[in-house]
């Protein structure tokens, strides 16, 4: 009896210790899936799914808070890759938050542009470059398309430019199969 | 003729189809004319597009530089005749997509003026980086398909010596006979292109594998090795069966060695180059002519003469196959062979590195494929597979957009030969859907990489938004403190003191005279004075203390 509960307080003790150890040893810095929600979204910033950010937006889907479904610049890409990752059905982009559009990138026209600053500090990834009363210009490479700029502009110098491709980024078409010729566009 | 001394190896899947090709063979090479305009591409292969060096109204000679690689998976561009610059804009390009993408336009004036050339007649005396050099400058890019550019595959990169370098002319796409044309009517250039390849990759030997059904071109190449008595370089005659000329299905006949899957040749040791590039690169070493001109098969019921031309790059289409004898009947402009070429939206669309064939397919050439069919899973497609890949897997996850899945069976070594759609009983378009598939994980690839710029880029702007704020309240803080500090009169005073020593000391130092003091009344004088007389009783009565720093 004796033997037993103290074979088996000492294993208590043991393991006890071990997970202890392993929890402060192999701590993990912040919530992998967190992490991993976070890779899927698409970094453009914009806000539209009423998160201030994609980061607190997939804290809200980390949490159970937020659907999968409120990311119109990923649309339909993302909600799948989501859905596949936490393991729930796939739906369709939320109407509420808007609709999937093709990239665009900002474009200031430079002749109408006052130099204010207003867009550079709205701009979430400072793709923005200009000084006070200096003229302001997009890198376009480094911008996500998320029209955070286009409200504080006291001017409405700033456009949304959809993005064309262009023979090295373009996308062959998924095929019809029903004619089974290749089309060529 | 097609005895071989030399152990053959198979590669897995291929098919047996009917050639066509002695449609374009009945005639030597001929020479297309100047075209009164060239529309020359800023990147006409894989890698990043070229520079242009010129502007518009510039003259330019034949085998100008025009356009300077950027990056390292780039080629420089060179007129392909003399003339004047006229635009540099975006045009359509003979691309899938049928996009635009930028040009250099050239109007031709007619002299065919050279520039000065710079040959290197004795390749031996130049070392292997400096060979790849002339090689890269001279803009030589593969010419049997995608345009990778030369050097970079002449470079054995962390290898001192490569084995086996092999010279792909094996030319197994119906149709097209540049390539065999080539090496009946110009062996000589193709085996001193091999032996400076061979130079620069240190390679110890070279084979030349060409197809048995190229007999005239074996004997030619054989009849001018034995002239020049090369021992190291062997024409190896191999099977008909297509996709021979693929690079890892002639690697693996030739040396029974397998290029791993995503890896390259040189990681077996092994260095593959096209006869056509290997001729490219005679001339631009021991002639120091750039690479302006290219073989080009015209043919096809389609084509009124089909014949092989040499064409200068950049040549509107239309231009060139009216030079070769016009049209007939009603066909479908394809780039490439029918196995692998792709539909051209017009004939405006100029000629570029790699157009090795148009093919004017007619009716009977290119039969319209049946209309697709549900896949019956008979598996023909796995069998004739060179890549030993599962077609049909490969195209239910890219119907299905399961890109992590088809990645899984190895899509990206796929080849695109066509074997599996050739042999699908439901006329599938099997590699429109691995194409797809292709692009769309290279999208995806394309748009991950910019997310993650944009998240740093958000992290770094909230971080810095927040230093900014932790340097602002250290930065109230500190004149707080300053303030609540001076709550002891001495330095309080210290500073009042300090600064009116400054204003006085600029005031004596600058020759601030007051103005408009000439016509002034009376009155105003005495108030001058007056407040002058105060000013200096003000100051006399807190004595100056010390020097200060201003």
């Amino acid at each position: 009896m004796l033997t037993a509960i103290l074979a088996l307080t000492a294993l208590a003790v043991a393991f006890g210790l071990l997970l202890g150890f392993a929890a402060v040893r192999f701590k993990v810095e912040s919530d992998p899936i967190l992490d991993k929600i976070d890779a899927i979204l698409p970094q453009t910033q914009c806000g539209q799914c009423s998160y201030p950010g994609c980061r607190p937006y997939a804290e809200a889907i980390a949490n159970g808070e937020a659907d999968i479904n409120r990311c119109p610049p990923g649309g339909e890409t993302v909600i799948l890759a989501l859905a596949d990752l936490l393991g729930v059905d796939p739906k369709p982009l939320d109407d509420e938050v808007g609709e999937e559009k093709p990239k665009t990138v900002a474009v200031i026209d430079e002749q109408v542009c006052i130099g204010c600053t207003l867009c550079i500090q709205a701009c979430p990834v400072d793709a923005i470059l200009g000084a006070a009363k200096q003229m302001h210009t997009v890198i376009e490479s480094e911008c996500t398309g998320c029209d955070l700029c286009l409200e504080p502009c006291p001017v409405d110098c700033i456009d949304m430019v959809v993005v064309q491709a262009d023979p090295t980024t373009w996308k062959w078409p998924f095929p019809e199969e029903t004619s089974g010729s290749e089309k060529s566009s | 003729m097609s005895e071989n001394t030399r152990k053959l190896w198979h590669f897995p899947g291929g098919l047996h189809l009917d050639e066509h090709k002695a449609l374009s063979t009945s005639q030597p090479i001929s020479e297309a004319g100047i075209p009164s305009q060239l529309v020359i591409p800023l990147q006409q292969h894989i890698g990043a597009p070229a520079k242009p060096l010129v502007a518009i109204g510039d003259r330019v000679l034949k085998g100008q530089l025009l356009a300077q690689p950027e990056g390292y998976v780039s080629a420089p561009i060179h007129a392909s005749s003399s003339g004047t610059v006229v635009a540099i804009e975006e045009r359509e390009v003979p691309h899938p997509s049928g996009l635009a993408a930028p040009c250099i336009v050239i109007d031709t004036d007619g002299d065919d003026q050279w520039c000065a050339l710079t040959p290197h007649p004795d390749y031996k005396q130049l070392d292997p980086s400096e060979l790849r050099n002339i090689i890269r400058d001279a803009g030589i890019v593969g010419l049997g398909g995608a345009g990778f550019p030369s050097f970079i595959k002449l470079n054995p990169g962390g290898r001192t010596a490569v084995e086996t370098l092999i010279l792909n002319g094996a030319e197994c796409e119906p149709y097209i006979s540049c390539d065999d044309m080539l090496m009946r009517e110009r062996p000589a250039e193709v085996i001193k292109g091999a032996r400076i390849m061979r130079h620069a990759l240190q390679a110890r030997h070279c084979l030349i594998g060409i197809e048995d059904n190229k007999p005239e071109a074996i004997n030619a190449m054989r009849v001018a090795l034995a002239e020049i008595s090369e021992k190291q370089i062997e024409v190896v005659v191999v099977p008909t069966r297509y996709p021979t000329g693929g690079e890892k299905q002639l690697i693996k006949i030739l040396t029974g060695k397998e290029v791993p899957s995503q890896g390259l040749p040189l990681d077996i040791g092994v260095v593959c180059h096209n006869v056509a590039t290997a001729a490219a690169i005679y001339r631009a070493v021991e002639q120091g002519e750039p690479l302006i001109s290219r073989i080009v098969t015209i043919t096809g019921q389609g084509a009124a003469a089909p014949q092989n031309i040499e064409v200068r790059i950049g040549t509107p289409i239309a231009q060139l196959l009216e030079q070769a004898g016009g049209t007939q009947g009603r066909y479908q402009l394809l780039m490439g062979g029918p196995m692998m070429g792709f539909e051209l939206a017009n004939e405006q669309l100029p000629t570029i590195k790699t157009t090795n064939c148009l093919l004017l397919a007619s009716d009977s050439d290119l039969p319209k494929p049946a209309p697709a069919m549900p896949c019956i899973r008979c598996g023909e497609c796995a069998r004739v597979c060179p890549a030993q890949l599962l077609p049909q897997q490969l195209y239910w996850h890219s119907r299905a957009k399961e890109f992590d899945k088809v990645q899984d069976y190895r899509l990206f070594d796929c080849i695109e030969c066509g074997c599996c759609a050739y042999v699908c009983p439901s006329s599938l378009p099997l590699v429109q859907f691995y194409r797809y598939a292709k692009t769309e994980i290279w999208a995806q690839e394309r748009d991950r990489q910019a997310a993650d710029r944009a998240r740093e880029r958000h992290e770094f702007r909230g971080l810095r938004k927040e230093r900014e704020k932790a340097e602002k309240a250290a930065k109230h803080k500190a004149r707080a403190q300053a303030v609540k500090k001076d709550g002891d009169a001495d330095a309080k005073k210290a500073a009042i003191q300090a600064a009116m020593e400054r204003a006085k000391a600029k005031r004596d130092s600058s020759d601030t005279a007051p103005k408009n003091t000439d016509n002034l009344t009376t009155e105003q004088q005495q108030k001058i004075a007056e407040i002058d007389a105060r000013r200096t009783a003000a100051s006399s009565d807190t004595p100056p203390s010390g020097q200060e720093e201003n």
